[in-house]
């Protein structure tokens, strides 16, 4: 398979052409879809004309982008102009919307091919893809497992080949555990770094879009693609695109790598085995090992399983049949507004919106949504003390390695324990990536994660390269 | 007319308004579309009007500096502030929340001055969302109960609103009215709002309650669907009632929600307070702080426009009239006080001056087209009693009629050629002569005659001659 970086610098300098490297991705595709189901829509049509134009761009001498005839995935919960955006979701089929998210536009700016858009838990509400209104998304390493979630899809679709980069969304997890369990690199970057504007939205303060790819630089080169300030967004940092190939090489020499001794338990030994092992890769390229403590980590899944559910309570309201999506018909307006959504979600979807809409609701927020709201303020500053004697902070991405289908589908808490994680970053608004390193049981993918603090892009991809080198 | 609004057996009316103004952007809130009313429904929208997935909000600073200008000519402190949403279901609200400001608004603690001095605490000036408008069709109400189906115009959804809320410092109904025209002429003065009532640019919530006064304030009902100044007066007049009688009668105030009919006059239950929604405000978590440095704030207020009350005082005292009298308050309220001001500067005679413009330039806007000149030159002719005043009136028609002109020359084509005193004195002696029963009755005290008098004496001038002039002479000849 080739690396992003290859497709983009062929195609430019027209030693590769986009036609013919999208009809590869294409091939791969209806080779092994069916067993995979890694798409919600496959668009095949659009990807071959976009890749002509890119084609005869180059042959007419003109000027194209940094990711030319790059095949990419969307997860389908990013808008795209006029092909159907549905979050996986029954009450969003067949909803077109009228306009690109700006990651879409900055991608189409870039010259990007966009091959279709991957399955996701409905509304990015799942560690597993099990909750995928149009049926789960298989792990390419075994097709017996989930690949993880919420964007399984756009995991396995770089780990199958079927496109050489995507995007997917963070908001707990949803990108580096489905990254780990897959084997490849997903990367949360920064709040206010990446655009939301058309991310259709979970929960607002914890959403970020972040690439996944096959290694560390095809990710760093897409992030940079991504990132900048958006005016579209008012939660946009205003500042430049993330500069990030450049430093990959630089190495870690003198860095200080946190270790966290107040992990919280029920980690499997075989992930804490690949863990140990990062740690002595990077010290023998020149790193220090230094302990920290995140005392508030132990909050963080219970405080995140308020602020997301009250987010996601108010942001889900719309979806009330009266101007788009699905409509059941009824009576009145208020039978049709609960038959239209009884029918639309999901179970889960479901259990959050009233989990939510009770947290917030009077007599009851200061005690649940008031109190996640604190736990969010302390782990900001533990990391913050942590981040005074360290660099970057390793933890495993996922507590164990991919699961088998409906394992956890009846136990919603050990779902939800799969994000113990990487939850606490989201809370922080840090940027953290998840990296293959090596494999754990049954040869399954084990991934690490590299946490920083605030725009600490550089740093973390220093340590995911050094980390990929040594694997 | 305060008479009216006097509830009996010692029963106070306690007032509280919330008014929403719809802010003169060009464009929305938090996106582009045009902010026009009148356009076809549902043309100025788009992506985060309509609330669909994925759109975000992005606060139009037009809008925050209007809202500013409101706060500031209202007295208020301009403060640090945060967004919150709050949210319910309905239909014409796109995304089942509306974006507004919760515990933290923009403007505080300002006040408002109503004639008499009497000062209303503003507790609050507020930003947030309009919503769209709805009509429903079929069934007996015009509400959405009952209806057969309902449109939705969205070209409102989104649109930039302020809410005022008073303090309840409001004591009678004409109290409120005085409130509410104040509070217009105040927004049109500073630029903000078109305040067009009848447009819904500018509505009114009237929250009434009623007590004994040294006990605890009533229970209060707010009044929807008040549209008009008058309307306000109205809908508290019939509550204030509706409440004394209901607790006189041995029932008790519930909390609620009541709707205005403007066609019977009166209120009726909209929905009670255990019917209420739980809004579940929380923090807009798309949208950051807003926090406007200290020198925006100074520069919008240093841009300020002089404020009406401020105007009328001025006005009042330039041309001794009353502060609160109908000359000073019609005069600003149109925006011609500055055009008094350049009558009494081309030499005209200021009172005069300021009540022809009250009386005849309801049409005329702010730069009538009568120069102050030629308007001037009318009143001293008036003053100097070169023309009568019934002559006057008639001349400043023409005057408005013709767009200006000379005067005098209007005057004289009329034959209003004035009389000079001793030509009215010839006619007042041949009157004494002539009606020498009337002026011995006044002479013997008997004012009314003096009318009789003056009447033969007008007659005879054929209106030229100036009735103050009359008198004065008759007067001076009574031994």
């Amino acid at each position: 398979m080739q690396k992003l970086v290859e497709i983009a610098s062929g195609v430019s300098g027209g030693t590769l052409s986009a036609s013919e490297v999208v009809e590869e991705y294409l091939k791969r595709i209806s080779a092994r879809e069916s067993e995979i189901h890694a798409f919600n829509l496959v668009t095949a049509d659009q990807a071959r004309h976009d890749a002509g134009k890119i084609d005869n761009d180059v042959k007419a001498g003109k000027k194209v982008g940094a990711l030319a005839g790059v095949p990419i995935a969307l997860k389908d919960n990013m808008c795209t102009r006029g092909v159907e955006t549905t979050c996986s979701s029954k009450i969003l089929q067949g909803w077109k919307p009228p306009y690109d998210a700006t990651v879409v536009t900055k991608l189409r700016n870039a010259g990007a091919v966009i091959v279709g858009k991957t399955n996701l838990d409905e509304f990015a509400m799942g560690s597993s893809t099990e909750n995928s209104a149009f049926g789960p998304t298989r792990n390419p390493h075994d097709i017996s497992r989930v690949p993880g979630g919420s964007s399984g899809g756009s995991a396995a679709a770089v780990a199958a080949g079927f496109a050489a980069a995507s995007l997917g969304s963070d908001t707990g997890g949803s990108i580096r555990q489905p990254a780990a369990l897959c084997g490849v690199v997903g990367v949360k970057p920064t709040y206010g770094t990446v655009s939301r504007y058309g991310l259709v939205a979970f929960a607002s303060s914890l959403d970020q879009i972040g690439p996944f790819a096959s290694d560390v630089r095809d990710a760093a080169t897409l992030l940079e693609t991504i990132s900048g300030h958006d005016p579209m967004d008012s939660t946009s940092i205003p500042q430049p695109a993330l500069s990030l190939v450049s430093v990959l090489d630089q190495g870690v020499k003198g860095m200080r790598i946190g270790r966290v001794t107040d992990l919280p338990e029920g980690c499997e030994p075989d992930v804490l085995e690949r863990l140990e092992a990062a740690f002595d890769a990077l010290r023998s390229a020149g790193a220090t090992i230094v302990d920290v403590k995140l005392p508030s980590l132990q909050y963080c899944l219970t405080a995140y399983y308020l602020i997301a559910p009250a987010e996601a309570s108010s942001n889900l309201a719309r979806y009330d049949g009266v101007r788009y999506g699905n409509r059941v018909d009824a009576a009145d307006l208020n039978s049709m507004y609960a038959a239209t959504r009884e029918a639309g979600f999901g179970e889960e979807v479901k259990r959050r919106i009233m989990l939510g809409t009770y947290a917030l609701s009077a007599g009851y927020f200061d005690a649940y949504y008031g109190k996640a709201l604190k736990v969010r303020r302390l782990i900001s500053d533990d990391f913050a003390r942590a981040y005074q004697s360290v660099d970057t902070i390793l933890t495993p991405t996922s507590p164990s390695v991919a699961f088998k289908f409906g394992s956890k589908t009846d136990n919603p808490l050990a779902m939800y324990l799969c994000d113990v994680f990487t939850i606490p970053t989201n809370l922080a608004g840090h940027p953290a990536m998840s990296v293959p390193f090596g494999v754990g049981a049954d040869s399954m993918p084990v991934g690490i994660q590299v946490l920083a603090s605030t725009l600490g892009e550089q740093v973390m991809f220093k340590v995911a390269a050094e980390l990929e080198r040594a694997s | 007319m305060s008479e009216v609004a006097a509830l009996p057996n010692g029963w106070q009316l306690i007032v509280g308004l919330e008014v929403h103004v719809e802010l003169a952007t060009k464009t929305k809130m938090f996106s582009a579309s045009a902010n026009r009313f009148g356009d076809e429904p549902n043309t100025n929208i788009d992506p985060v009007t309509l609330g669909l997935p994925g759109a975000l909000p992005v606060l139009n600073k037009h809008a925050i500096e209007l809202a500013m200008r409101i706060g500031l000519a209202l007295n208020c402190k301009v403060q640090p502030c945060t967004f919150h949403r709050k949210n319910y279901f309905y239909p014409d609200l796109p995304k089942a929340f509306q974006i507004t400001q919760y515990d933290h608004p923009l403007n505080v603690d300002g006040h408002l001055m109503l004639p008499g001095d009497v000062r209303i605490g503003i507790e609050r000036a507020h930003l947030e969302e309009d919503t769209g408008k709805s009509t429903h069709f079929g069934g007996a109400s015009g509400r959405i109960h009952g209806s057969d189906y309902s449109l939705i115009d969205f070209n409102r959804a989104g649109v930039p609103l302020v809410e005022i809320v008073s303090r309840p410092d409001i004591r009678t109904s004409e109290q409120a009215r005085q409130y509410v025209a104040e509070l217009r002429s105040i927004l049109l003065a500073v630029g903000a709002s078109d305040a067009k009532m009848e447009e819904g640019s500018m509505r009114c919530d009237v929250n009434v309650s009623v007590h004994k006064p040294g006990t605890p304030f009533g229970t209060r009902c707010e009044i929807k669907n008040v549209n008009s100044i008058r309307s306000v007066g109205r809908a508290i007049d019939y509550e204030s009632r509706r409440q004394v009688d209901l607790i006189e009668s041995g029932g008790t105030i519930r909390q609620e929600t009541r709707h205005w009919d403007d066609s019977t006059g009166r209120t009726e239950t909209l929905r009670t307070k255990e019917d209420a929604d739980d809004y579940r405000y929380f923090l807009e978590p798309d949208l950051v702080p807003l926090v406007p440095d200290q020198s925006w704030i100074d520069a919008v207020r240093a841009a300020l426009p002089i404020l009406p009350a401020a105007r009328r005082q001025a006005l009042a005292e330039l041309c001794g009239v009353d502060k609160d009298g109908e000359s000073a308050i019609v005069v600003v309220e149109r925006g011609q006080d500055d055009y008094v001001r350049e009558v009494i500067s081309a030499g005209g005679d200021a009172r005069r001056a300021v009540i022809y413009v009250q009386q005849a330039f309801a049409e005329q806007g702010a730069s009538p087209k009568v120069s102050a000149k030629d308007l001037a030159a009318l009143t001293v002719l008036e003053r100097d009693s070169k023309v009568t005043s019934t002559q006057a009136k008639t001349l400043l028609t023409d005057l408005i009629e013709a767009g200006g002109g000379d005067v005098a020359a209007m005057a004289t084509k009329r034959g209003f050629e004035a009389l000079d005193t001793s030509a009215v004195e010839a006619m007042v002696d041949a009157a004494i002569a002539a009606e020498a029963g009337a002026w011995q009755k006044y002479c013997n005290g008997e004012e009314k005659a003096l009318g009789a008098l003056v009447g033969a004496i007008m007659k005879s001038s054929k209106g030229k001659a100036d009735g103050k002039v009359i008198t004065a002479l008759l007067q001076a000849k009574r031994p």
